[in-house]
């Protein structure tokens, strides 16, 4: 098969000559994918951007050559891009609630691309839009076609996004970043639906991620970039089995799992550097613990191996190095071996506080039982109230000190809700909270006030949460001052002192404000103003989800750490399943305000009962890959306003019976630790041996 | 003895609060750097030295006093009952060399034909030559060459000076990274114009009189504090209105956002024009009723400008207030916000660490737009007849008189042309400024400039 693109020696700049995109060159072969793997700021979507000439004002390729088809695209006229654009090469965006235009109908805006490229108009148009939303998996797909984007789900938007690429018949697909905004298993929806379009087509896919996990379900060919540039180019079963660059071999180490359970994850030191900052040596070098001397004088040049690895990294330019390499690479699989010397940044001494995986006696610090958060729906000029939106619906969970507690659901499920309707953010509708013996719904303003300092509340994004317009000390101090912790002053300073290196950050970076700060800086901030106050508890709502592999590493294990060393419970609020496998005690799955399934880590990850634990865990791209056998969810979560009659997963569900949609099933016991909500497990069912299939 | 109106009280006020906040941002480097966008910008920068200059005759008109007179009452100083300010000082001879009436730009004549008796007893009737303008010209055939040498000299002693300042500047400014050429030129023209136009006033009325004989350049550079009071004072009036209540309404909603929205909906569907209008009148009658109030006409004209910024505050104030609110509604669903919430931090407290900073930029953005709106307001108050005080100069009341004679043959069109320019240079200068200001808190197009 030939090549369908071949890019070489791209380069894409700012008018003021700083670099994003550096000296890239590779080629897809028809009806392959290839992935390029890398962090944010890495100049993955510019690449993506430059090969359409899309590129943003004050962005402009400054040499290289792309041919598409045998179309040398940077020759092209711009309406004979046009042509092109949608045509041969069509793109997929991140964001699907923001690539569809919201006044045009479904059917409108792939019937556009129709006309377009195909010239095709009115009936066959409409015919062709129906059956492209048909082969994308949109059911009911002629009703669809009339609606609006505002009435698909995210899944759905994606979907109809990939049948408006599909309907130009393009030989190269580019897809950037296509499922970071969606659930799992979405996301697992999406990922099949461009491998089933792939094979049936024969097109030829660009993926843009971020995630090694879809890259080893998706890619053929894999392209690491790092700073602007390819460091690593190999086949995916090469890139799996024997990483060559340490970058490379750092993300995966990176990646949190069960197995590393008891010891830090190897995090990357730093952040990706500034556009155009280095201009000799290699780009890595900073946060490279290989590097030697040469490394940052002197621009290492891409190298090949024999079995058509190529890599950008002066351990494998000349022979002794290539030996070295060899010896690294003989271990088969990645091995965490050579990331030991890592500095992970925090002033603990981490080989000694992790062995201690058991803690002592963990007595319950929050109790929460039955509790209930409702949204009213009023309708009408007088407001009446004609519903009620059920964000969390009769939750029980308790955290003992010391421990972790894994709060784990797709978007939607209310698991947000309810970390704030603990912290009394939003007000519960009726339930009991208490902290330590003490309830703390119904507390007047003032009594609450004393109970802030004992729990509080690490956010998502850390660009959000931080007052861009307060300096790190400023936000610190916030929170003593609002609860009079260390009237003064002089001890106030000494402790936001403390703070800082508790966190590891430099004390001096207290007069400082927060956009000086990269977001996993930002991230150790946040933590800190969350500490300032003492807690026993922190409700960490999804604190790595807006941050890179390798950044999300270094905050894991600074979280585990200030566990071990400062006894904190943890409730921590997350979709992404490896990093609940890495650090929590206990998990609790949550469907629709309720929690369907909860026990030990090990009980609920190794042996999941329900079946749609079963559904998110198989929903996972895993590195290794094989051997899980894939539960795919049929539709989307329904809204809580109205959620399905009897069990709330009925609807998706697999193994669903007349039981199931007449009432909701209560709880049973698998073990002492071990609880899930699913009729098969009822008595009556166990014995006619309707037991899902268990997971490998 | 000086004298310190209302006006000029406030507009101490606002100097202060102006420097005040400079030196604040000068010590905060981040809330530095949009400003030091906007300092790289030629256009900015050049619009911004174009304001300041009218701003510098603003001030110095604003500082007013009583000369005293020469004669004593019983050991007393007497002042005169005429209020003076500093500039009328510079600009003695512009203000005190009044011709009889009409005369164009640098005429020598009156514009219209008069009976003149000459000494033999005959009546002519002729254009009679101006008393102040050209009188030293005993020859009119050479008032062209006479107006050329006076030009160009001035324009030439404009320009040294205007180098002298350059030489001076440039160092300062090729320091900070500003952008020197643009400043310079400007610089040069600036010098070169006002170099000119001194020369030229001294003999001439150069952009002619009015009705009653009072040179136009005159009365133009005295609408400027007008116009610039109008401009900024109402600025006093809108900001704690549309801050307080348009960030109530958004961190709290319910009830009280319902309340405020409905005031400030009501308040605009109502027209402004009448809602000005009645309040003028009523304010009129209260001040004509009560002469005693007042030892000066001036301070009464004053008091009435006063109020028709009040007026013209309390009627503007929505539009920023709805914006604040919208901004307000984000902000307060912001992670740092629910943070405070969580240390349980007070509402005000919220309010004013975490919420005011954050919406500064929209104030700044929307104050500088607003101001050449409120200039041109006032031309349009005057115009109607409910604005300042006919005794008051400013540009409305410059139209206004100027508006009758449009129809008159041959046509006076002098005092309208003057008025219309120095009202577009003033409100076309502010809103280039204005223009580049917003750009520079944009913080999308902050955004493609740190990607790029």
């Amino acid at each position: 098969m030939g090549d369908i693109l071949r890019v070489s020696g791209l380069i894409t700049q700012l008018r003021n000559g700083a670099r994003i995109v550096d000296d890239i060159s590779f080629s897809i072969r028809a009806g392959e994918t290839f992935a390029l793997l890398g962090e944010s700021g890495c100049g993955k979507s510019v690449t993506a951007l430059s090969l359409l000439r899309l590129l943003p004002d004050g962005v402009v390729r400054a040499g290289g050559t792309a041919q598409l088809d045998g179309v040398e695209l940077f020759g092209l006229h711009e309406r004979e891009m046009r042509a092109v654009r949608g045509g041969t090469a069509a793109m997929i965006f991140q964001e699907p609630g923001l690539s569809l235009n919201p006044v045009m109908t479904a059917g409108e805006q792939i019937a556009e691309v129709l006309d377009l490229h195909q010239g095709m108009r009115g009936k066959a148009a409409r015919q062709r839009c129906v059956e492209l939303l048909d082969q994308v998996g949109i059911p009911d797909a002629a009703r669809r076609e009339t609606e609006y984007p505002m009435q698909l789900s995210g899944g759905m938007k994606q979907r109809v996004m990939i049948a408006m690429a599909l309907a130009g018949q393009p030989k190269l697909l580019v897809a950037d970043e296509p499922t970071t905004a969606l659930d799992v298993t979405t996301q697992a929806q999406v990922l099949q639906l461009l491998r089933d379009t792939q094979t049936a087509s024969g097109m030829s896919l660009l993926l843009i991620t971020h995630d090694l996990g879809v890259v080893a379900e998706m890619a053929h060919q894999v392209g690491v970039m790092y700073a602007g540039q390819i460091v690593e180019q190999a086949s995916r079963a090469q890139l799996l089995a024997r990483p060559l660059h340490p970058y490379t071999q750092k993300l995966f180490a990176a990646l949190p799992d069960a197995t590393r359970h008891n010891q830090p994850l190897a995090a990357i030191p730093g952040s990706v550097p500034p556009l155009g900052s280095i201009t000799r040596g290699c780009r890595f070098a900073a946060r490279c613990d290989q590097a030697w001397a040469l490394c940052s004088e002197q621009t290492p040049d891409w190298t090949v191996l024999e079995d058509g690895q190529g890599v950008r990294c002066h351990l494998y330019q000349d022979q002794g190095a290539r030996g070295k390499a060899q010896e690294i690479g003989s271990g088969g699989k990645v091995n965490v071996g050579w990331v030991e010397r890592s500095d992970t940044h925090h002033s603990l001494n981490a080989g000694d506080g992790y062995r201690c995986a058991q803690p002592i006696l963990p007595t319950s610090l929050l109790q929460v039982s039955d509790l209930q958060v409702y949204f009213p729906i009023r309708k009408g000029v007088l407001q009446r109230v004609v519903g009620q939106v059920k964000a969390v619906d009769g939750v029980s969970l308790e955290i003992p000190q010391g421990r972790t507690l894994a709060l784990v659901g797709e978007s939607g499920c209310g698991k947000t809700t309810l970390g704030k309707a603990l912290l009394q953010l939003i007000p519960p509708t009726a339930g009991s909270v208490q902290f330590a013996g003490r309830e703390l719904i119904g507390l007047a303003a003032r009594e609450l006030r004393e109970q802030r300092a004992t729990m509080q509340m690490v956010f998502q994004d850390p660009y959000a949460s931080l007052n861009p317009k307060m300096r790190v000390a400023e936000i610190l101090e916030e929170g003593m001052t609002a609860l009079n912790i260390q009237s003064n002053s002089a001890a106030r300073q000494a402790h936001i002192d403390t703070l800082l290196d508790q966190v590891g950050l430099a004390r001096t970076s207290k007069w400082r404000y927060p956009h000086e700060f990269s977001g996993g800086q930002r991230q150790r901030i946040a933590i800190a103003r969350a500490l300032a106050v003492s807690p026993q508890l922190l409700i960490c709502d999804e604190p790595t989800s807006a941050l890179d592999v390798s950044v999300q590493a270094q905050i894991l294990n600074l979280l585990k750490s200030l566990q071990q060393e400062l006894n904190l419970s943890y409730l921590f609020i997350t979709h992404n399943l490896a990093v609940v496998e890495y650090l929590a005690h206990e998990v609790c799955v949550m469907y629709l305000g309720r929690i369907v399934e909860r026990g030990t880590a090990a009980e609920v990850l190794r042996a999941p009962k329900h079946p749609y634990t079963q559904a998110l865990l198989s929903a996972v791209p895993r590195i290794d890959g094989q051997g899980v056998e894939r539960i795919r969810l049929e539709g989307d979560l329904p809204s809580p306003a109205n959620p399905p009659p009897g069990c709330h997963f009925a609807p998706r569900c697999s193994h669903v019976n007349e039981t199931c949609r007449a009432s909701y099933p209560p709880a049973t016991s698998q073990s002492a630790t071990h609880i899930v909500h699913c009729h098969l497990y009822d008595d009556g069912l166990d014995n006619k041996g309707q037991k899902p299939i268990a997971l490998s | 003895m000086p004298v310190i109106l209302w006006s000029d009280a406030l507009v101490f006020l606002l100097l202060a609060a102006g420097i005040a906040c400079a030196w604040y941002v000068r010590q905060r480097e981040h809330l530095l750097l949009p400003w030091r966008r906007v300092a790289q910008s030629a256009t900015a920068m050049v619009s911004l030295l174009v304001v300041s200059l009218f701003l510098l005759v603003g001030l110095l008109d604003t500082l007013h006093f009583q000369a005293a007179l020469s004669e004593k009452n019983s050991g007393e100083t007497v002042y005169s009952p005429e209020v003076l300010s500093v500039f009328d000082l510079l600009v003695t001879p512009l203000r005190t060399q009044t011709e009889k009436t009409y005369s164009a730009p640098l005429a020598v004549t009156l514009y219209a034909k008069e009976s003149i008796e000459m000494p033999d007893g005959k009546v002519l009737r002729e254009y009679p030559r101006l008393r102040y303008g050209g009188a030293h010209l005993t020859d009119t055939q050479r008032q062209d060459s006479d107006i050329l040498w006076r030009g160009l000299t001035g324009a030439l002693a404009g320009l040294l000076a205007g180098l002298l300042i350059a030489l001076v500047g440039k160092r300062w400014l090729a320091q900070r990274g500003w952008p020197l050429r643009a400043l310079l030129i400007a610089t040069l023209i600036i010098a070169a114009i006002i170099g000119m136009t001194a020369k030229l006033a001294a003999a001439y009325h150069v952009l002619g009189t009015d009705k009653v004989g009072q040179d136009v350049l005159y009365l133009s550079l005295k609408s400027i504090r007008t116009g610039l009071i109008i401009g900024t004072v109402t600025t006093l009036v809108t900001l704690p209105l549309a801050l307080l209540l348009g960030i109530a309404a958004g961190y709290w909603r319910g009830r009280v956002d319902d309340v405020i929205q409905y005031i400030y909906t009501v308040l605009s569907s109502i027209p402004s024009v009448l809602l000005i209008a009645a309040a003028v009148l009523m304010m009129q009658v209260t001040i004509d009723t009560h002469p005693q109030w007042f030892d000066t006409s001036a301070s009464r004209a004053d008091l009435r400008l006063v109020f028709l910024c009040l007026i013209l505050g309390v009627t503007s104030w929505t539009g920023l207030c709805r914006l604040l609110r919208g901004e307000t509604l984000k902000l307060r669903e912001m992670e740092y916000i629910q943070a405070a919430q969580a240390f349980g931090v007070s509402s005000l407290r919220i309010l004013t660490r975490h919420i005011m900073p954050n919406v500064m930029h929209i104030v700044l953005i929307s104050l500088v737009m607003d101001f050449s709106g409120l200039v041109l307001a006032e031309a349009v108050l005057s115009y109607v007849g409910v604005g300042v005080d006919p005794s008051m100069i400013s540009f409305g009341t410059m139209i206004n008189g100027a508006r009758l004679e449009m129809g008159r043959e041959p046509m006076v069109w002098w005092a309208l042309a003057s008025a219309f320019g120095f009202m577009l240079v003033l409100v076309l200068a502010a809103n280039l400024f204005a223009d580049t200001v917003r750009d520079a808190f944009d913080p999308r197009l902050n955004r493609t400039e740190m990607v790029a």
